[in-house]
């Protein structure tokens, strides 16, 4: 009995912690499925893991080779996120998508140290953009600078041609994540001559009464919002109960979920996001998601994310990281491959429309040439508007372009003040 | 009258309306503190655990819903009912009973005697525990929470200071009803306290356990009785702030903002946690209207803590709480 109850233990430890073969590639999706964020963090944990599935049951994997995702839970806690990499980084880990800001910080040090390849899409430092700097790292397609000037860009378009003399606020999440699009909104401030009001939340954002009364007082002609989590369902809720104009509401891609907006109700209509892929189910890789995947019971959660926004998010990045992992061993002529290998993978990548289409995917993204200093890709995004009757996020524009010269000004001054800090000499020169 | 003094007054309106929602979540770590002496760090939770119950109920969600799929290869979600949301409240009120019950059985009853640190160390396990379990029962995913409470502005409210005024006064439907319910709470409570035999038991439980247990009033009943009223207050303040936000896991941090209440107004009052929650509330709207914008604004959470602390440079056991004499 006690043998038995010894092996029994041994055999579960083992299944728990379990390396992957040697030739399997690993993927390790750093995700959140409890805690305050796992609303967020589920939908985009399933979606990651259900293309990767996807590849294995439909493909056989990546160039014959299955890929192996080991979850680890980091509860979007920045401690945990550094133990579940460094728990996971001896299996040789391709690449790291933590789906935080501040767990990437911690991570840039350490990945460009190990040499593991952190690909942080829409989020992390906006400046590892410049390859000739974070060898490591990748954030393309956008960034938050992007988001910000695509979203003044848009609401330009939507002003009539200029924003001169209107108002513009901008309520974020009082972190570094928040803090993010200040520089480039003021710069565009003065540039496009607009005022901006700039009006932090404290973490986690459930009490929001002063910075809307500050809104219905001086009645900004738009506000942006960076926000995350609980912070994003009050501050909608709290536009809904000042009667703002939900149409010139419009948050960054990770203010604009169905979570975001389905707590307002239909108060919540009109309300716009950004977002640099695109959403719903109409793409033929969801055939293929429900033939392999849903309908085998090999779906990482319930089913019931499926389609969402944030799911999206989660196919794209698990996309992404595939294509890269496939033009690595195209690369380098070998099916089994490294991290480092992956990296080179992912600084050539060319993801074109043509292989969109192929991947199921037609129109889902913009295409992307990634080089040895373009790390952050085309800078484009879409905005969506929220159809509250529907319960569907409805296309509002076309992809739109960031100002690439200004935000090269801004990656460049940022990334070479890191550089100077961190002794790091540049590359691709 | 000037512009900005208006406006000063309609954020100190709301801050007394915010306040009333910080005191529903302090009110019930004080029944608890009172009656036993421990610092409830599960609160939170259990508004949280609340509000989950009360919006699976009403939506006739199945209950561990993932754990039954996944061991037996089914896909049940919903029963396909729906329940009236006072019915729904009613259920969800015996189920706390049903949770104080257990959390009595399984965890107080074996801590009797313990150092209040031990069983403070103890909620912390509740706290985790519960968020876990709820999870697990309920999903993680955001729950849209309607029992028919009025949200938005307060359009007579708006017109007739706009008519007096010259300026419409926002005042969110949301506090009002929130307001109204946490008289109705306090009267209640106060009432219970002071006027019913287990009110008194439960008072004499707090002034002394030994002595309490020496005339026949059983400890055990009065932690049941008190952990059950805890968990009605965390089902009204789950409603209330699950309302706004959509009930999520984040509801649980609310217990953040009860802590500088608690501070304020003494962990053994119940008007203490009212009048610290209205003390609170207009200080941290009216410290970031006035110098929020001269020092990068977001200064509510930490004010709350200052004004808390300040208070009890002056008054250590708080406004309301009872002066601690130890006798060497």
């Amino acid at each position: 009995m006690k043998k038995t109850f010894t092996a029994l233990a041994a055999a579960a430890i083992a299944a728990t912690v379990a390396a992957p073969a040697m030739a399997d590639l690993t993927v390790p999706n750093l995700s959140y499925r409890t805690g305050p964020y796992a609303a967020n963090g589920i939908p985009y944990a399933d979606g990651f893991n259900d293309y990767f599935t996807l590849l294995n049951e439909r493909d056989g994997g990546i160039g014959g080779e299955k890929v192996v995702v080991p979850e680890c839970e980091t509860a979007y806690n920045t401690e945990k996120g550094v133990e579940c990499y460094e728990a996971t980084k001896g299996d040789g880990a391709l690449a790291y998508n933590p789906l935080s800001t501040g767990i990437t910080y911690q991570l840039i040090p350490k990945v460009t140290a190990d040499q593991h390849v952190l690909y942080t899409p829409g989020y992390g430092r906006t400046s590892a953009a410049n390859g000739k700097v974070f060898e490591w790292v990748f954030n393309y397609p956008a960034n938050y600078w992007d988001g910000a000037s695509i979203i003044v860009k848009y609401l330009t378009e939507k002003a009539g041609g200029s924003l001169s003399g209107k108002k513009v606020a901008l309520v974020y999440h009082n972190s570094a994540y928040g803090k993010e699009p200040i520089r480039t909104l003021e710069e565009l401030a003065k540039k496009d001559g607009f005022e901006l009001e700039l009006l932090p939340v404290d973490h986690p954002g459930q009490e929001q009464k002063s910075q809307w009364l500050q809104i219905r007082r001086n009645k900004p002609d738009y506000v942006i919002m960076y926000g995350w989590g609980v912070m994003n369902q009050v501050a909608i809720q709290e536009a809904v109960n000042i009667k703002y104009p939900m149409e010139n509401f419009v948050g960054i891609w990770w203010s604009g979920s169905e979570n975001d907006v389905k707590p307002a109700g239909d108060g919540a209509n009109g309300y716009t996001t950004i977002s640099f892929h695109s959403t719903g189910m109409d793409f033929p890789v969801y055939a293929d998601l429900k033939q392999y995947v849903h309908d085998a019971g090999k779906g990482a959660g319930a089913g019931d994310q499926v389609g969402t926004m944030l799911y999206s998010r989660g196919v794209y990045a698990a996309m992404i990281i595939s294509e890269a992992i496939r033009k690595a061993q195209e690369v380098h002529g070998t099916s089994a491959v490294t991290p480092a290998q992956v990296r080179d993978g992912f600084e050539q990548l060319d993801l074109t429309e043509a292989r969109l289409t192929e991947l199921g995917l037609p129109g889902f993204a913009q295409p992307i040439t990634a080089t040895c200093a373009d790390h952050g890709g085309p800078g484009s995004a879409k905005m969506f508007q929220w159809n509250a009757a529907s319960g569907q996020w409805d296309a509002a524009s076309d992809w739109i372009q960031s100002d690439a010269e200004l935000i090269d000004m801004l990656v460049a001054e940022d990334s070479a003040a890191f550089a100077a800090e961190n002794n790091i000499a540049e590359r691709c020169n | 009258m000037p512009d900005q003094l208006l406006f000063a007054l309609e954020v100190t309106l709301n801050g007394l309306m915010a306040g009333v929602m910080y005191a529903l979540v302090a009110l019930g770590f004080v029944l608890i503190y009172k009656a036993s002496g421990i610092f409830n760090y599960a609160q939170g939770v259990l508004a949280l655990f609340a509000a989950l119950t009360l919006v699976g109920i009403q939506q006739g969600q199945v209950p561990f819903a993932h754990l039954i799929n996944a061991v037996t290869g089914m896909h049940v979600t919903e029963f396909g009912w729906k329940i009236p949301a006072i019915l729904a409240i009613l259920l969800t009120a015996g189920v706390m009973v049903g949770l104080a019950i257990i959390i009595e059985k399984l965890v107080l009853k074996h801590l009797v005697n313990q150092a209040p640190i031990i069983l403070f160390m103890a909620t912390i396990g509740m706290a985790y525990f519960l968020e876990g379990f709820g999870d697990v029962m309920w999903g993680a995913d955001i729950k849209t929470l309607d029992v028919g409470l009025p949200q938005g502005i307060n359009e007579t409210l708006e017109s007739v200071t706009d008519k007096a005024l010259g300026y419409g006064f926002f005042i969110d439907n949301l506090d009002i009803v929130a307001t109204l319910v946490a008289i109705a709470l306090v009267t209640a409570l106060t009432l219970f306290s002071q006027y019913s035999k287990q009110g008194r038991a439960l008072r004499a439980v707090a002034d002394d356990h030994q002595a309490a247990l020496s005339v026949g009033i059983s400890l055990r009943f009065i932690w049941i009785l008190v952990w059950s009223i805890a968990g009605f207050v965390a089902l009204v303040a789950g409603i209330m702030w699950g309302s706004k936000s959509g009930v999520q896991f984040s509801l649980s941090l609310i217990a953040l903002k009860a802590l500088p209440v608690l501070m304020l107004g003494g962990f053994t009052s119940i008007p203490g946690a009212i009048v610290g929650g209205l003390i609170i509330g207009v200080g941290e709207k009216l410290f970031e209207f006035f110098a929020g914008p001269l020092i990068g604004g977001a200064t509510e959470n930490w004010f709350a803590y200052v004004l808390a602390l300040v208070f009890l440079v002056f008054r250590p056991q708080g406004l309301f709480g009872e002066k601690i004499i130890e006798r060497v």
